[in-house]
């Protein structure tokens, strides 16, 4: 059986809200939020993403601005790019790849600490990832 | 010679950058203070860890996997090639000063690698005193100074193989490093912490590694 996959291609700017049941490469530019809880979302080398991110997987070809969150692995190839903070149990990055910023690996099940949670104030000159604003309805992608 | 003056910068860095050596073959040396740094760890079900040095993947699969813990990737290297490539280095101590966003005694481990060795006396200082207000009770700070001028210059990213073996990786710099610095010296630079270990390596390396008192 073939595995749909789709794609957004390098034309096509999406601000807003991205769900989908299906994997999914974006070429193009999305704002706002994704979430393939299930599937693969692939950030093709012209993808450029300012998003939080949920999805079984992540692999990064382009660029994403904004955090990344996964239930089994994040992967940043040679010359993708991630300004963002990362929670995966698995995570991969290449040698040529930037990042910037924390990638929590905890094991789950792990007791929270009261007093480890790093605090929030963003740092001078260090900027932080920005907080999309999802103000537009969501699009269902191959729905 | 007055405490830390050691720091005092000795090399111009336009000299440095314009020295800036082509990357050359990794090293492969054994580490004795990184394993002490990660049993260290291992006590915390899910620690906190800072990383100074450049992004390097493999450090961070084999920490993330090894220790289950979060882990702030700070690339000072990177802010202070900045700096210096913009002629603001003066400024560096302040920028130190302000660049952490972490909370008050939250992180559990610090790896430093051998960043001080490229500051003068104001940034290290600086340096020091973030890092040691961020570090929990407890907490573990792993160091690297050099005990002899490298042959080449340059920034060096240390790849983890192991727990007892690391890979050093050259790499090009707008600044050299600076003055030697004794044991004493270093000890100074962090009043708030105590020396848990410290190994003379083979290639000129001391390992440091700096508890947080409880």
């Amino acid at each position: 059986m073939e595995k749909d996959i789709v794609n957004i291609g390098k034309s096509v700017v999406i601000k807003g809200e991205l769900n989908g049941s299906e994997d999914l490469t974006i070429e193009g530019h999305v704002e706002g939020t994704i979430q393939l809880r299930d599937h693969v979302l692939t950030i093709g080398p012209n993808g450029r993403i300012k998003a939080q991110v949920f999805a079984k997987s992540v692999i990064v070809l382009g660029e994403v601005t904004g955090n990344v969150t996964a239930s089994e692995k994040v992967d940043i190839r040679d010359n993708g790019s991630v300004d963002g903070d990362i929670i995966a149990p698995r995570v991969a990055i290449a040698e040529g790849a930037h990042f910037r910023g924390s990638v929590d690996m905890q094991r789950k099940g792990a007791p929270p600490k009261a007093e480890t949670k790093p605090a929030t104030v963003p740092a001078p000159q260090a900027a932080g990832p920005p907080v999309p604003q999802a103000a537009a309805p969501a699009q269902r992608v191959g729905a | 010679m007055g405490l830390l003056d050691r720091l005092a910068p000795r090399r111009p860095d336009a000299d440095a950058f314009e020295k800036a050596p082509a990357p050359t073959v990794d090293s492969v040396f054994a580490t004795k203070a990184l394993r002490k740094f990660l049993a260290s760890l291992v006590a915390s079900p899910s620690p906190v860890l800072i990383d100074l040095g450049p992004v390097v993947g493999a450090n961070i699969s084999f920490l993330g996997e090894e220790l289950g813990c979060k882990i702030f990737v700070e690339d000072l290297f990177a802010d202070l090639d900045r700096h210096v490539r913009e002629g603001r280095f003066e400024r560096f101590a302040d920028f130190l000063k302000a660049r952490f966003r972490q909370a008050s005694a939250s992180v559990d481990g610090i790896l430093c690698w051998d960043f001080i060795d490229y500051l003068d006396k104001a940034a290290a200082l600086a340096l020091a005193g973030e890092l040691t207000r961020i570090l929990r009770r407890e907490g573990a700070l792993l160091g690297f100074f050099g005990t002899a001028q490298p042959r080449e210059g340059g920034y060096s990213k240390y790849l983890i193989v192991n727990e007892v073996t690391l890979k050093r990786r050259p790499y090009p710099a707008a600044r050299g490093r600076q003055a030697i610095l004794l044991n004493r010296d270093i000890i100074r630079l962090f009043p708030g912490l105590r020396v848990s270990d410290s190994f003379l390596l083979q290639n000129n390396l001391r390992e440091i590694l700096f508890r947080k008192p409880g």
